[in-house]
This record gives structure tokens, C-alpha cells and sequence, in this order.
């Protein structure tokens, strides 16, 4: 945990003079008739954020906060596969998104989170799994209109479309 | 102008059956609605704006005034039971709310949400009534100065508070607001802050990316963590003698109900204000006065309470210049607004003499969806405990579906989804760091409001910071948002100045 927080610390504060470099693409000083440039805002927000990471790194080094402190690991070996579990499904649904889209990526996410890392039954698996996808179309595509990612299956769904309108 | 039988004969209208209908149809589409993660009251009021040319103007209104209620109730509910804030004015209710739904009090968050929402919508739209051009004027005093030093106490509010480490809140605070400054110069037009030249940076970063993604996947993952992936979601009971307590102890927030009510119908008249920053500084104020402010962020009913009540009194407050003056006080409003001017109505002082029947036709309904968004809230409240006591491994991944979904919707982008992913695993890897990430949400919710507040006041002052403390009321907030960034360093400074003597 006291590594993880200076490592934090540190990583915060590279990013803040990212920001500040980034901010300086447009002008951070006074335009007469004006006011301040486009990039002042961001510039001052950022150098204010690396001040915050240096008192964090400060505060580190004097054991001032308690993960700075701390003798506990920052994530256990259960945490982390868990984390990567989780996160890596995430990351795969979202990819899949692109590919086959939402009413592919939904059922597959589903059937893998449900059956694989939750032990539920194919019934209560494939109930889900075939119920959110028709719910969130006809919720999201159908009243509110909003058009959900289709990737190649997008020609699929043009005779539902021609069904409901 | 004689107000009562200007109300009664609004009552009147309002009792139509098709208006009835309106808005018991409105309140219940509402709710659903402002309960979707990534949805709220501007999405199903623009959504469902066109279905209303079916119906008479009066009509029209009333049903989306009711929309426009519902989802103020609805916000609450995924804050409390997901732990995803619906929209942005249920924020500070995620606070509290997820903690008590986690403790098995989503029952009693519930609850104090409906019932502190009832009293603020019913102060609100009292306040509205009776108070409505005064209110409205002093408003309108208000310039650059006056929104951008509101804007910074309420970023005080939250350092004020001393309960987290100041410097991680400030940081959280700054990249919140440099979040909120990605896009497009509001000034000179120019890209700024476009990381590596990805397109999807160019509309900006929207608050429900930062929020979903800290507030749903973030959440998620940090509950999966303490879980180690087993628990249930939280357990929570409904039954008639918990309720009845629920409203006892209810009793004993009326201070905080009618602070947040007040607070929040003032700030939500002022325009581009409305009840984002409403229910954040209710909650930032309930906070700092509490005598308890260390339970709050643990599980306060009171951290519920203030928001909600705040939201509701300030959606309605949003209405007052939208109606007076033609100046929208929310983004909601704004839509609402754009309605009148397409159904032949120029909003504006005129409006009430002009047309009477619609202008209280439409106050009286503010009253009646009131009472049916309660009642429909409560009666709903079974059905989303249910949802709790399903096992977390049903729960999650629908959860994360929501989420996904909710982060694509408002600007049908998939950038957005990967950013709100990002987020979500640095907002978990932060978290366990203790950085707060509520002052993030509230930063890039204000920032784009705070920022041309800030440049506009600097260049009528010709760029001296005076301008914010020699008008009366920009001083008299600037000296209070001083005082809340001060109090931290007076209690560290008081702290060591006893600790040498009691050792």
C-alpha cells in the first residue's frame, strides 16, 4: 500500500505536467480585449494539481497518511484475479461492441459472467441472457430511439426495424 | 395580483382528467426513467417533447412538468440501489444513499429520498407561487462574479469539510475541472486538450462518462473486491413498522429538509445553475453544520436527506425565470422552454396575463405530480428492494451492462464507453488510495460553467480579482467560500497547538 500510494502520487504528478504542456498548445497568459488565453484555465488547474502531488509525495515521505503507513499488500493474489476477471470481461464486452455489437457483445458477456465465473444454470444463464438484450432493444432503440452499436449484424436488424415503424 | 383563485381555478385545470392523466402517466415515466443510469429528467423530457403535440399546450406542460418530477424521484433510486446516480443532480445522494443500501437500509434511504423530495418539490413549488417576481429579480442581480464565487463555495464546501485529505480532495477537485475543460475553447472556438488527436475528445468529456464510470464500474469493482466476489449485493427488508420508524426518524431532519429545500429552490433559480449544484452544496452544508459530520459518506440519513430535497426544490426553482423571464435555470428547463416557443407560447412576464389558464393550470399540476411522484415512489419501493436480494453474480453483470449502455447513450459515442472504462479502473485504483472522488464529479459537472463565469468577470475588471469581492453579494460569497478553505488549517492549527499540551 505505501508503495502503491507514492507510485500514484508520482504517476498523478507526470500527468499533471502532461497537462500543463498540453494546456500551453494554446495561450495561458493575458490577450488585451480577451481576457485570459484559451489555455490558462487548464494550465493553472494542472500546475495546481502537480503542487497537490508534490504535498502528496511530501506527506508520503513523512508518513503523515495512513497508506503511507501501511505494511498491508495492495491487492492480494484473489483480489487481483478478480479484478482482472472483471475488468478484462468488461474490456472484451466493450471490444465486442465494435465487432458484433451490443446484441451480441450483451448475451456473450452475460453467458460467461453468469455460467463461468457465477456457477448459475444454463436455464438461468440463457434466460438472461436472452431477456436483457430484447429489453434493452426495445427500451433503448424502440421508445427512446437511441441506436445501440450493431457492428456486421447491423443488416440483421433491418426487418425488426420495418416491423415496429 | 390576487393568487388564490388563480390557484383554484389551475386546480381546476389540473383535475381535467386528461391532465390528471397527464400527470400520473408523466410522474410514472419519469421515475423509470430518471432511475436508468445515464438517463435523466433532459433525456425523457426531450425524448418524449415531440409526443406532446398531441395534446392541448396546458396539457403538454403539465405532462412534462411531471416527467420533469418523476425523474427528480427517480435519480435517487439508482444512487441508493446500484450506486450509480441516474443524473447528475442525484450525485450527492450516492454519497449516503449507497452506503445505507449497503448497511440493509436501502428501505430507509429510500424512503427519507422520497419523502425529503416531496417536502422540497412542495417548498419549491410554494416558494414559486408566492414568491415567484422578487426571487426572480434578485436572480438576475447576478453576473459572472456572483455564479463563479458560488461555483468555488461550493468546491470549498467539500475542503471545508476536513474529513478527507485535503490534498487528494484539491487534486480530485483539479482534474475533475480539467476534465470539464476538455473540447473546444469556449471563447476562441480552438481544440483544447484533445489527447492524442482522438476525435471523440472534441464534444468534451460528459460528466455521466466520469460519473458512471467511478460511481458504476469503479463501485463495482471495489464491491466485488470486499466481497471477494460472494456477498450479496446488501440485504434489505421492507415491512409496515420499518417504514413507521423510517418516518419517525425522519422527524428529526426537518432542519436539514428545509435547509436543503431553501438552499437548493434559490440556487436552482439562478440561471445555469440548477439542481446539480443544489443538491451538492445542500449536501456540503448539512455536512458542515452537522454535529456529526465524520458519519457523513458512512451511511447519514441526513447525507440523503439534504440533496434530495434540495433537487426537487431546485428543479422547481429552475422553473421561476424559465416562466417570468425566458431564461432557462437548468438544461431541463431549456427544453421546456424551447416547447412553449413551438406551441405559440412566448414565455416571458406577459405569459401570466396573457395566458393565465396555462401558466397556473401548469403551477397547480407542479402541486398534484408532487403528491402521485410520492405516492407512485412508495409504492414502487418493494419492487427495487426486490432487486437487492438477488445474488451479486446476477446483479453485477447486469449492472455492468447498465452501465455500459447508460455511458453510450447520451452522445451515442463508443469512445465514451472505453473513457468511462478508463476511468472506472483508475477511479477503483484511486479509491483504495483514499482520493475522493466525489469532488471530481462535482468539478467536471461546474467547470464549464465556472470557467466562462471566471474569464467573463476577469475581463470586465480588466483581469483584477477584486471584481469577486467588491460587489456585495459576489463578497459575501467569496468571504464564505474563504472561510470554508481556511477552517481545515485553523483545526490542524488547533490541533497542535493542544497536542503539546495534552501530551
Amino acid at each position: 500500500m505505501r508503495m502503491a500510494e507514492l507510485a500514484m502520487g508520482v504517476v498523478m504528478g507526470v500527468f499533471s505536467l502532461y497537462l500543463m504542456w498540453k494546456s500551453t498548445e494554446l495561450p495561458i497568459g493575458w490577450i488585451p480585449g480577451e481576457g485570459p488565453g484559451g489555455g490558462a484555465w487548464s494550465f493553472w488547474l494542472s500546475t495546481g494539481m502537480l503542487l497537490c502531488c508534490i504535498a502528496i509525495v511530501i506527506r508520503w515521505a513523512k508518513r503523515m497518511t495512513p497508506q503511507s503507513r501501511s505494511t498491508e499488500v495492495y491487492m492480494d493474489s484473489r483480489g487481483l484475479k478478480l479484478f482482472l476477471l472483471n475488468a478484462g470481461a468488461l474490456t472484451a464486452m466493450i471490444g465486442l461492441f465494435h465487432i458484433i455489437g451490443a446484441y451480441g457483445a450483451i448475451p456473450a458477456f452475460l453467458i460467461f459472467y453468469l455460467r463461468f465465473m457465477g456457477g448459475h444454470s444454463w436455464r438461468l444463464t440463457g434466460t438472461f441472457a436472452a431477456v436483457t438484450p430484447v429489453v434493452t432493444f426495445l427500451f433503448f432503440e424502440i421508445a427512446l430511439q437511441k441506436t445501440l452499436p450493431k457492428g456486421f449484424t447491423d443488416p440483421w436488424f433491418e426487418p425488426i426495424f420495418a416491423f415496429f415503424y | 395580483m390576487d393568487i388564490l383563485p388563480l390557484l383554484l381555478n389551475g386546480f381546476a385545470i389540473a383535475f381535467e382528467p386528461l391532465n390528471l392523466a397527464l400527470i400520473i402517466g408523466g410522474c410514472a415515466i419519469g421515475l423509470f426513467i430518471g432511475a436508468m443510469p445515464g438517463l435523466g429528467s433532459v433525456n425523457g423530457v426531450a425524448i418524449l417533447l415531440p409526443m406532446t403535440f398531441l395534446v392541448p399546450p396546458t396539457g403538454a406542460i403539465i405532462f412534462l412538468g411531471a416527467i420533469y418530477y418523476g425523474a427528480m424521484y427517480g435519480g435517487a433510486i439508482s444512487s441508493i440501489m446500484l450506486g450509480i446516480p441516474g443524473a447528475s443532480t442525484a450525485v450527492a445522494t450516492t454519497f449516503d444513499g449507497r452506503p445505507m443500501a449497503i448497511k440493509g437500509e436501502a428501505d430507509k434511504a429510500l424512503i427519507a429520498a422520497a419523502t425529503a423530495s416531496f417536502v422540497g418539490g412542495s417548498v419549491g413549488v410554494v416558494l414559486f407561487t408566492l414568491f415567484a417576481p422578487p426571487l426572480a429579480d434578485v436572480a438576475l442581480t447576478f453576473g459572472a462574479p456572483e455564479i463563479f464565487a458560488l461555483m468555488l463555495m461550493a468546491f470549498a464546501t467539500f475542503i471545508g469539510l476536513g474529513t478527507d485529505d485535503i490534498p487528494k480532495t484539491i487534486f480530485s477537485i483539479f482534474i475533475g475541472l480539467v476534465f470539464g475543460a476538455v473540447g473546444l475553447d469556449i471563447i476562441s472556438g480552438e481544440p483544447r486538450l484533445i489527447f492524442g488527436d482522438i476525435p471523440g475528445f472534441y464534444h468534451g468529456i460528459n460528466f455521466l462518462v466520469l460519473a458512471i464510470g467511478i460511481y458504476g464500474i469503479g463501485e463495482m469493482l471495489w464491491t466485488i473486491e470486499i466481497s471477494k466476489g460472494n456477498a450479496m449485493m446488501s440485504k434489505a427488508t421492507i415491512s409496515v413498522p420499518r417504514i413507521l420508524n423510517t418516518l419517525v426518524e425522519l422527524t428529526r431532519t426537518w432542519r436539514t429538509m428545509l435547509m436543503g429545500s431553501f438552499l437548493g429552490y434559490f440556487v436552482g433559480i439562478l440561471p445555469a445553475a440548477g439542481a446539480t449544484p443544489g443538491s451538492l452544496m445542500a449536501y456540503g452544508v448539512a455536512k458542515t453544520f452537522a454535529k456529526d459530520p465524520e458519519t457523513y459518506g458512512k451511511g447519514n440519513i441526513k447525507g440523503v436527506v439534504a440533496p434530495e430535497a434540495a433537487n426537487n426544490a431546485a428543479s422547481t426553482g429552475a422553473m421561476l425565470p424559465m416562466l417570468t423571464l425566458g431564461i432557462p435555470g437548468s438544461p431541463t428547463t431549456a427544453i421546456l422552454l424551447g416547447g412553449m416557443v413551438i406551441w405559440g407560447l412566448e414565455p416571458g412576464p406577459m405569459v401570466f396575463t396573457d395566458h393565465p389558464d396555462f401558466v397556473w393550470g401548469f403551477i397547480a399540476s407542479l402541486y398534484v405530480a408532487n403528491l402521485f411522484a410520492l405516492l407512485i415512489n412508495i409504492a414502487f419501493i418493494p419492487a427495487f428492494i426486490a432487486v437487492l436480494k438477488m445474488p451479486f453474480t446476477i446483479l453485477a453483470p447486469i449492472i455492468f451492462v447498465l452501465c455500459i449502455v447508460g455511458g453510450f447513450v447520451p452522445t451515442l459515442d463508443m469512445h465514451d464507453v472505453w473513457l468511462m472504462l478508463i476511468f472506472g479502473i483508475v477511479g477503483y485504483f484511486m479509491r483504495k488510495l483514499d482520493y475522493p472522488m466525489a469532488p471530481a464529479v462535482l468539478a467536471i459537472v461546474l467547470g464549464p460553467l465556472a470557467e466562462p463565469a471566471l474569464r467573463q468577470s476577469l475581463l470586465i475588471s480588466g483581469g483584477s480579482f477584486a471584481i469577486f469581492f467588491t460587489r456585495p453579494y459576489a463578497g459575501v460569497i467569496m468571504a464564505i467560500a474563504i472561510a470554508l478553505f481556511v477552517l481545515p488549517l485553523i483545526k490542524i492549527a488547533l490541533d497542535k497547538y493542544r497536542r503539546p499540551k495534552d501530551g
